[in-house]
C-alpha cells in the first residue's frame, strides 16, 4: 500500500466518525442506512407512546382518558406508523446498510435514488404527525381505512385527516418501490466474484424476497389509495354504495398488498434470525439451501392469500374455502424454516449474548404467533375471533415479538460493525428480559380476551373482559418502560463505547471481513469469494482472534 | 446422527408431547363462551382440535431450545464449532413432509366443520345489484335458492343501532330467537360496513351497504346475550350493541304478540345519548364526528324496500 493511499484511508475515517454525516445528503449507503434506522425508531417511540395511551384507556370499561374521535385516530396513528414508519423503512435502512457489505459490493446500485428514497420519509412521516393539528383531527378509520367509514369527514373540509392520511401513505409508497428497485438490481447485479446465489447469506435471500412482493404488491396499494382520494375529495363513486360502487373491491386492492405486507416486514426479521443462530451457537445454518429457497417460497405463496382477512365481507363459499387452502401451505414453508432454526441450535455451543437472546425469544415467540396463524387461516375459527383481540395478540407476536424483536437482535449485532463500538453487555441483557416478559404479558392476554369475544378498535368495554385488559396494559407500560435502557445503552455506547474490533462474534459474512465502521467503498479490494456461507466448523473462525475484545463483550 | 439410546428417549419426548397437548386441546373448550348454538359447537371442535396441534408443535421446538439453552452452552472463550453438518437429507424431507401432512388434515378438518356449519345453515345469500352481478365468477357461486329455515328476522343496521322486525311485522331493538328452530337473518346496512356477532354463537357476517345478507343459524341454549358490531363503523362503535333472547317458542310467540311495533317504547340509543352528553374524559379533542340519526324505525323500512 502507498503512502498516500494510507492516508486517504485515514481521512475517511475521520470522516465516517463525523456525526455531522447523518444529517447530510449522502449517497453513501451506509449513512443512509443509519438515517433510515435512527429516524424510524424515532417513529417507534412516538407509536409505542399512542399505543400506552390506547392501552390506558382501556385500563377501565368505560370511556374516560380520550374521547371517541381521538381514540379512534389514536389507534389509526398508531397501526398506521407502526407498519409504515417503523418496521418497513426500518428494514429498508438495515437492509441498506448491510447488503452491499454482504455480498461484496461498494454501495447499492443507484446511489442517488437510494438517498431520494429516504428523504421521501420525514416529510412524509411529519405530514402524517400534522393531522394531529388539524381541526378535526387525524385519520380516524384504522390504517385499513375501509371505506364507507373513511369517506366520511365530518365538517366538510377538504383537507381532513384522511386526505393527509392517504397523501402520506401514497409518498411512503413511491419511496418503498423506489428502495425495491435499487435492491433488487443490487441484488442482482452487484455481487462480488464468486458470490453464487447460494453462496448468499440468508439475510439478503429474504431482502430479495421481500423487495420483490414490493415491487409485485405495492402498487395494488398505491391504486387503491388513489381511488379512495378520489372518492373522498373529487366525487368519484368507486367504493361508494350509494352510488355504483363497491367497498369490498377496495377490500381487495387493499389486502392484495397488505397481505404481502407482514411478510415484507417478516422475511427481513427470519433473515436477521438465520445470521445470528449460526454465529452463537458455532453451528452452519442447517439446511441453509432450503432455508434459503423457503425465503422465496413464503414470497411466492404469501401473494394468494389475501382473502383470509375478507373471510366474514360478504365473500362467497368458493372463496373462502380456496384461500383456506392457499393460507395454509405458507405453513409449509414457514415450518421449514422454524425447523432449520431449532437444528441449527441442537448440539451447539451457545453464547447467549445480548443479539443470540434477542434472537432466539424471536424465534420461540415465532413459533407461538405462527401457530396462532394457522387457527386463523381455519374458516369456521377465523368466523369467530375475526376482528377481535385474538387477532390483535396474534399479530403483535409476529410484528412485536418476532419481528421488533429481531430488529432489536439485528441492532445489538451489528452495533460494532456500525459505530466500531462495543455496547454494554450488562444493559443489554436487562433490556432483553425487561422486553421478553412483559411482551408476553402483553400480548398474550390479548388472545383470552378475543376467545371470549371482546373486539378490537373498541374504546370501551363490557366489564367482564377487565381483569385480562388491566394485565395487558400493566404488560404494555413496562415494555414502554423497557426502552429506556436500551437507549441509554445505544447512546451511551456509541459515544463511549470500547473500541470494537473488526469481527467481535467471529462470525462468516463479508461484512465481517472489512474495518468496523467499514471505509468508505466498504472495502479496501473487492473480496473474492470461494466458501458456502455460515462456515462455522471452518478453523479459521474457530480460534479467538483478540481476546481483548472478548472480555470487553462480557 | 443419534445413538440408539438417543431414539430412545426422542420417543419418550413425543409420546409426552402428545398426551399433554392433547390434555391441552381438551382445556380448550373452556377457553371459549357457553355455545349458544348448534354451529358453536362444531367450531368449538375445531378449535380443540387447533389447539391440540399447535400445542405440540409450540412445545416440541421450544422444547428443543430450552434443552439447548441447558446443556449446550460454550464456555466464553470457546469458539469452536458445535457439529459441523450442514444438512441432513432425511430430516429436511422429513420436517418439509410433516407440517405438509399436517396442514393437509387441518385444512381437510376445517372443510369438514365449514360444510357442517352450511348443513346448519351458514350460508349467506348475497344479492348483488352492483355492477359485479354480470361477473361470472359471482353468478355462478352465488345460490338464489335461500335455504330452508323456519324463521325469517330481518335485520337492519345503521350507524349506530341495530332494529329487528319480525313476520307479523313488529319491530324492535331486541333480537329474540326460538329455541332450537333455524332462524334466518336478512341483514340490511344503511351506510357503512357492520358486523353481526355474538360470541356466543360463533358465527360472524359483515353487513355490507348495497348488498342483501342472510344468515341462518340455530340457537340451542335459552339465556340473554349481547349483540355485538364487529367491523369498524365509526365513532360510537364501541355502543352499538343489542340485546338477544334465546326462549322457548312459546315464550317468543308471547313476547311477539305482546310487544307492539313501536320506535319510542324501548328506544334508548348509546350513541344517541352520548352524541348529547358525551362522557367526561380526561382528554378531549373536540374533534367533529357523524351525528347518529335519530332512530326512526318506519323511515328505515322505507329506504330498505327500495335496493
Ligand atoms: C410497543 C408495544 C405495543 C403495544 C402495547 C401495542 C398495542 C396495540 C393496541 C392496544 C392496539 C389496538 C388494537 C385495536 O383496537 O385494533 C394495537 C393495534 C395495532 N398495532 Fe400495536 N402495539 C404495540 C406495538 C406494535 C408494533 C411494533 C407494531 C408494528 C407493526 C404494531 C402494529 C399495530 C397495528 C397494525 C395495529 C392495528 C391498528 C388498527 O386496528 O387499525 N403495534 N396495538
Ligand atoms: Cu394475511
Ligand atoms: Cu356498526
Amino acid at each position: 500500500m502507498t503512502h498516500d493511499m494510507s492516508e486517504a484511508i485515514a481521512k475517511n475515517r475521520e470522516h465516517q466518525n463525523d456525526w455531522r454525516q447523518y444529517f447530510s445528503f449522502s449517497t453513501d449507503h451506509k449513512v443512509i442506512g443509519v438515517q433510515y434506522m435512527v429516524m424510524t425508531f424515532i417513529f417507534f417511540l412516538l407509536g409505542g407512546l399512542l399505543a400506552m395511551i390506547i392501552r390506558a384507556e382501556l385500563l377501565t370499561p368505560e370511556s374516560n382518558l380520550v374521547d371517541r374521535p381521538l381514540y379512534n385516530g389514536l389507534f389509526t396513528m398508531h397501526g398506521t406508523i407502526m407498519i409504515f414508519l417503523w418496521i418497513i423503512p426500518f428494514n429498508a435502512g438495515l437492509s441498506n446498510y448491510l447488503v452491499p457489505l454482504m455480498i461484496g459490493a461498494r454501495d447499492m446500485a443507484f446511489p442517488l435514488l437510494n438517498a431520494i428514497s429516504f428523504w421521501i420519509l420525514p416529510p412524509a412521516g411529519l405530514l402524517l404527525l400534522s393531522s394531529f393539528l388539524l381541526p378535526n383531527g387525524t385519520a380516524q378509520a384504522g390504517w385499513w381505512s375501509y371505506p364507507p367509514v373513511s369517506l366520511q369527514v365530518p365538517g366538510d373540509q377538504f383537507i381532513n385527516g384522511e386526505f393527509i392520511w392517504i397523501v402520506s401513505l401514497v409518498l411512503i409508497g413511491i419511496s418503498s418501490i423506489m428502495g425495491a428497485v435499487n435492491f433488487v438490481t443490487t441484488i442482482f447485479w452487484m455481487r462480488a466474484p464468486g458470490m453464487t446465489f447460494f453462496r448468499m447469506p440468508v439475510f439478503v435471500w429474504s431482502v430479495f424476497s421481500a423487495q420483490l412482493l414490493q415491487l409485485i404488491n405495492l402498487p395494488s396499494l398505491t391504486a387503491a389509495l388513489i381511488l379512495l382520494l378520489l372518492d373522498l375529495s373529487f366525487g368519484t363513486q368507486f367504493f361508494k354504495p350509494e352510488g355504483s360502487g363497491d367497498p369490498i373491491i377496495y377490500q381487495h386492492l387493499f389486502w392484495f398488498y397488505s397481505h404481502p405486507a407482514v411478510y415484507i416486514m417478516a422475511l427481513p426479521a427470519f433473515g436477521i434470525i438465520a445470521e445470528v443462530l449460526p454465529a452463537f451457537s458455532r453451528n452452519p445454518l442447517f439446511g441453509y439451501r432450503s432455508v434459503a429457497l423457503a425465503s422465496l417460497g413464503i414470497a411466492v405463496v404469501s401473494i394468494f392469500v389475501w382473502v383470509h382477512h375478507m373471510f366474514t365481507s360478504a365473500t362467497p363459499d368458493w372463496m373462502r374455502m380456496t384461500f383456506m387452502a392457499t393460507s395454509m401451505l405458507v405453513a409449509i414453508p414457514t415450518g421449514v424454516k422454524a425447523f432449520a432454526w431449532t437444528a441449527t441450535i441442537w448440539r451447539s455451543k451457545l453464547h447467549l449474548e445480548t443479539p443470540m437472546l434477542f434472537a432466539m425469544g424471536g424465534a420461540a415467540m415465532f413459533i407461538f404467533g405462527g401457530v396462532t396463524g394457522v387457527m386463523l387461516a381455519a374458516t369456521p375459527f377465523d368466523i369467530h375471533v375475526n376482528n377481535t383481540y385474538f387477532v390483535v395478540g396474534h399479530f403483535h407476536y409476529i410484528v412485536f415479538n418476532t419481528i421488533t424483536m429481531a430488529i432489536f437482535a439485528a441492532i445489538y449485532f451489528w452495533f460494532p460493525k456500525i459505530t466500531g463500538r462495543m455496547y454494554a453487555e450488562g444493559w443489554g441483557k436487562l433490556h432483553f428480559w425487561l422486553t421478553f416478559i412483559p411482551a408476553n404479558i402483553t400480548f398474550f392476554s390479548m388472545h383470552p380476551l378475543g376467545l371470549q369475544g371482546m373486539l378490537r378498535r373498541i374504546s370501551s368495554y363490557d366489564p367482564q373482559y377487565q381483569g385480562w385488559n388491566v394485565i395487558a396494559s400493566l404488560g404494555s407500560f413496562l415494555l414502554g418502560a423497557s426502552t429506556l435502557p436500551f437507549i441509554a445503552n445505544i447512546v451511551g455506547s456509541w459515544l463511549y463505547g470500547a473500541k470494537a474490533v473488526d469481527n467481535p462474534w467471529h462470525a462468516t459474512g463479508l461484512e465481517w471481513t472489512t474495518s468496523s465502521p467499514p471505509p468508505r467503498d466498504n472495502f479496501e479490494e473487492i473480496p473474492v469469494v470461494n466458501r458456502p456461507p455460515y462456515d462455522y466448523g471452518d478453523p479459521k473462525y474457530s480460534f479467538v482472534e483478540n481476546s481483548d475484545n472478548a472480555e470487553s463483550n462480557r | 446422527m443419534f445413538s440408539f439410546f438417543e431414539y430412545v428417549l426422542i420417543a419418550f419426548y413425543v409420546a409426552g408431547l402428545l398426551i399433554v397437548s392433547r390434555w391441552i386441546g381438551q382445556q380448550a373448550f373452556s377457553w371459549m363462551p357457553p355455545q349458544a348454538t348448534a354451529e358453536a359447537q362444531r367450531v368449538d371442535d375445531l378449535f380443540s382440535f387447533l389447539v391440540s396441534i399447535g400445542a405440540f408443535i409450540l412445545l416440541g421446538l421450544v422444547g428443543v431450545i430450552v434443552y439447548a439453552i441447558a446443556f449446550h452452552r460454550a464456555s466464553p472463550e470457546d469458539y469452536s464449532e458445535g457439529h459441523p453438518s450442514r444438512g441432513n437429507g432425511k430430516l429436511e424431507i422429513l420436517w418439509t413432509a410433516t407440517p405438509t401432512l399436517l396442514v393437509v388434515w387441518i385444512a381437510l378438518q376445517s372443510f369438514n366443520i365449514y360444510q357442517q356449519l352450511d348443513i346448519l345453515g351458514l350460508n349467506q345469500i348475497v344479492h348483488l345489484h352492483t355492477p359485479l352481478e354480470s361477473a361470472p365468477a359471482y353468478a355462478a357461486t352465488v345460490s338464489d335458492v335461500p335455504k330452508p329455515a323456519s324463521e325469517t328476522i330481518d335485520v337492519f343496521v345503521k350507524q349506530w343501532d341495530w332494529s329487528f322486525r319480525y313476520p307479523n311485522n313488529v319491530t324492535s331493538k331486541e333480537l329474540h330467537l326460538p329455541i332450537n328452530r333455524s332462524t334466518r337473518l336478512n341483514m340490511q346496512a344503511q351506510d357503512v360496513i357492520h358486523g353481526f356477532y355474538v360470541p356466543e354463537f360463533r358465527l360472524k357476517q359483515d353487513i355490507v351497504p348495497g348488498r342483501k345478507i342472510d344468515i341462518v343459524l340455530t340457537p340451542i341454549r335459552p339465556g340473554k346475550y349481547r349483540l355485538k358490531d364487529s367491523q369498524f363503523s365509526g365513532t360510537y362503535f364501541a355502543l352499538m350493541e343489542a340485546d338477544v333472547y334465546v326462549e322457548s317458542l312459546d315464550k317468543y310467540n308471547q313476547w311477539l304478540a305482546q310487544t307492539v311495533s313501536s320506535e319510542t317504547a324501548n328506544d334508548k340509543n348509546q350513541a344517541v345519548a352520548e352524541n348529547i352528553q358525551p362522557p367526561k374524559t380526561l382528554f378531549k379533542s373536540g374533534w367533529h364526528t357523524i351525528t347518529p340519526p335519530q332512530p326512526a324505525i318506519a323511515n328505515q323500512r322505507k329506504i330498505n324496500n327500495d335496493t
